[in-house]
């Protein structure tokens, strides 16, 4: 199968500085993926060198089992570290100029306007935009092509609440619709609400990957109780002692959340009184530090 | 290719810079060719450049006068005009925004050297017409004979232009892709053609054996002397018949070449930051 994205020890060192090294990435057909780090992680170099404009110091690039070389970019729309277009033209214009060089018609051209809320600004210089119209003209030159992988680096960059809203919901569709998408980010919560699968690199190296609910680790159960030492006590009887820890005044059981009906009959039996019973998730921000912190220690 | 070099001929129809470029081209062309001479032969003055008179204004000098300003001030305007198409790329960041969008960078810049090669021939081109209109008027105004040159020594003036214009168009492309940059490779290209060029051949030329030899293979000087063989005043600054034409035309189309050929060979190697 041609998968979207496949590198192989991808490196890339400028001078003795390492930016991205030995990364093996794969994105599946349809998935959204997220590409997540830390500024400076090496996010835009790995990006970069997936569209053949930093070449690798070491490793392949495969985009749909294509090699570097013409063509390769067929069906992969790109908007790499904020846009960037001809300030005498209008974004109508610039998008035009774009589209001559892949043949895209000009039908395609008032599409993507509509599709970024952008048409009714078209007319207008691309120097006097706002950061967020031109982000929203970058995404739109992204998706001149109707790609089957799009690749964008910090899409919500310089959008309101509003824009980075619409971003997100853009996003979705284009997955649902079975376009492929990559979407670097530094900001958790953009990552976690679009994200299949996630990627964390830190220091130029993959150091997780997974779908969001398998970088927060095990499940496991949320318990406030009274007497807490008590409840302790019992619940080390029930679900072994090593599942059990006091944190925050409370109890963490690592147990599958279907066994919590099962525990608060056992628990409310004994005689305790149960305030609190609910499903753990480990915080997504911390799982990303601890990870990055890893990384970080593993290259030093 | 065709597709690259249709949207670089848009994006350069629609740069003010363009036009501004070719009105000054225009304008100093008219002024220094036509208007000054005219001038002083109008008043009578004595001077340096008076050798210039009357007839040298006339139609049938159309081709020398065009090609006079070519080797040094209008083709340094040519040679902004190369590194602001290459150039601005870099300044704006827009290399990524072209490239993510499929052609290879051999196609772009192959894009551009096209386009800067028609651009030269619409300046070269509109120079001349410029100037006809200047002589006829001053012909007319003064009660001379018309006589134009011949159809094939006008085409072999415009090729010359031609020829002269898009090599200094290279040079600055080729600066830009160097150094990745717009404002040095200007700063650089002008500091080359108006100071450098003129210092070598006024002053260490006739000093130093080496410097004379090495004059005759560098494009200026050959520029100069390919628009010296087709009646290029030789008051004009950078026009000397150093070289024969036949040389000065092999050797400029060789440095044509030769910048484009380096800067494709550059930006094919680099990476785009």
């Amino acid at each position: 199968m041609n998968l979207p994205v496949q590198t192989e020890g991808l490196s890339k060192r400028y001078g003795g500085l390492t930016a991205v090294r030995d990364l093996d990435l794969t994105v599946r057909p349809g998935e959204v993926y997220g590409f997540l780090g830390p500024n400076g992680a090496g996010k835009t170099t790995t990006l970069r060198m997936l569209l053949g404009l930093v070449r690798p110091s070491a490793g392949t690039v495969r985009l749909f089992g294509r090699t570097p070389g013409a063509g390769r970019l067929a069906g992969v729309g790109a908007l790499i570290e904020g846009p960037a277009f001809y300030p005498y033209l209008s974004g109508r214009e610039n998008l035009r100029v774009l589209a001559r060089y892949t043949g895209v018609g000009a039908d395609r051209v008032a599409l993507v306007l509509d599709l970024v809320d952008l048409a009714d600004r078209a007319g207008d210089r691309y120097s006097g935009y706002s950061l967020g119209m031109k982000q929203r003209l970058g995404v739109a030159a992204a998706l001149l092509k109707d790609p089957r992988l799009l690749i964008l680096d910090e899409p919500t960059n310089g959008l309101d609440p509003a824009g980075m809203a619409d971003m997100r919901t853009l996003i979705r569709r284009l997955g649902a619709a079975g376009c492929t998408v990559v979407v670097s980010s530094h900001l958790l919560g953009e990552v976690e609400q679009v994200c299949d699968r996630v990627g964390v690199i830190a220091r130029g190296r993959l150091v997780a990957e997974g779908s969001v609910a398998e970088l927060r680790g095990g499940a496991g159960l949320r318990l406030l109780a009274d007497p807490l030492d008590e409840a302790a006590a019992r619940a080390r009887e029930l679900v072994g002692a090593d599942r059990v820890r006091v944190v925050d005044g409370g109890l963490e059981l690592a147990v599958e959340p279907d066994r919590a009906a099962w525990l608060n009959t056992e628990l409310v039996g004994a005689g305790l009184a149960v305030r609190e019973l609910r499903p753990r998730e480990r915080d997504l921000e911390q799982v990303f530090f601890d990870l990055v912190e890893r990384g970080t220690a593993d290259v030093a | 290719m065709s597709r690259s070099f249709r949207a670089e001929l848009v994006k350069l129809v629609r740069r003010p810079a363009a036009w501004l470029l070719l009105a000054i081209t225009l304008a100093l062309s008219l002024i220094f060719t036509y208007l000054f001479p005219y001038a002083g032969v109008a008043g009578g003055a004595d001077g340096p450049n008076t050798d210039r008179a009357l007839p040298a204004m006339l139609p049938d000098h159309l081709v020398g006068n065009s090609l006079g300003g070519l080797p040094v001030f209008l083709g340094a305007i040519l040679l902004i005009l190369g590194v602001l198409v290459v150039g601005g790329e870099y300044g704006w960041g827009t290399w990524k925004t072209l490239l993510t969008q499929g052609p290879t960078r051999l196609q772009v810049y192959a894009g551009k050297v096209l386009a800067l090669a028609v651009a030269a021939l619409a300046v070269v081109v509109a120079v001349f017409a410029v100037g006809a209109v200047a002589s006829a008027l001053i012909a007319s105004a003064e009660a001379q004979p018309v006589r134009w040159p011949s159809a094939a020594d006008l085409l072999a003036g415009v090729g010359a232009g031609w020829l002269i214009a898009t090599m200094w168009a290279m040079l600055g492309a080729v600066l830009a892709v160097t150094l990745r940059a717009v404002a040095l490779p200007v700063g650089l290209g002008l500091v080359w053609m108006l100071a450098v060029q003129n210092l070598l051949a006024a002053i260490a030329a006739p000093l130093v054996d080496w410097v004379a030899t090495a004059q005759r293979g560098l494009p200026g000087p050959n520029a100069g002397a390919l628009a010296a063989a087709l009646g290029a005043p030789g008051d004009t600054p950078g026009v000397a018949a150093t070289v024969g034409g036949g040389q000065a035309t092999v050797v400029v189309a060789a440095y044509l070449v030769g910048f484009a050929a380096v800067g494709a060979a550059l930006l094919r190697r680099r990476d785009i930051d």
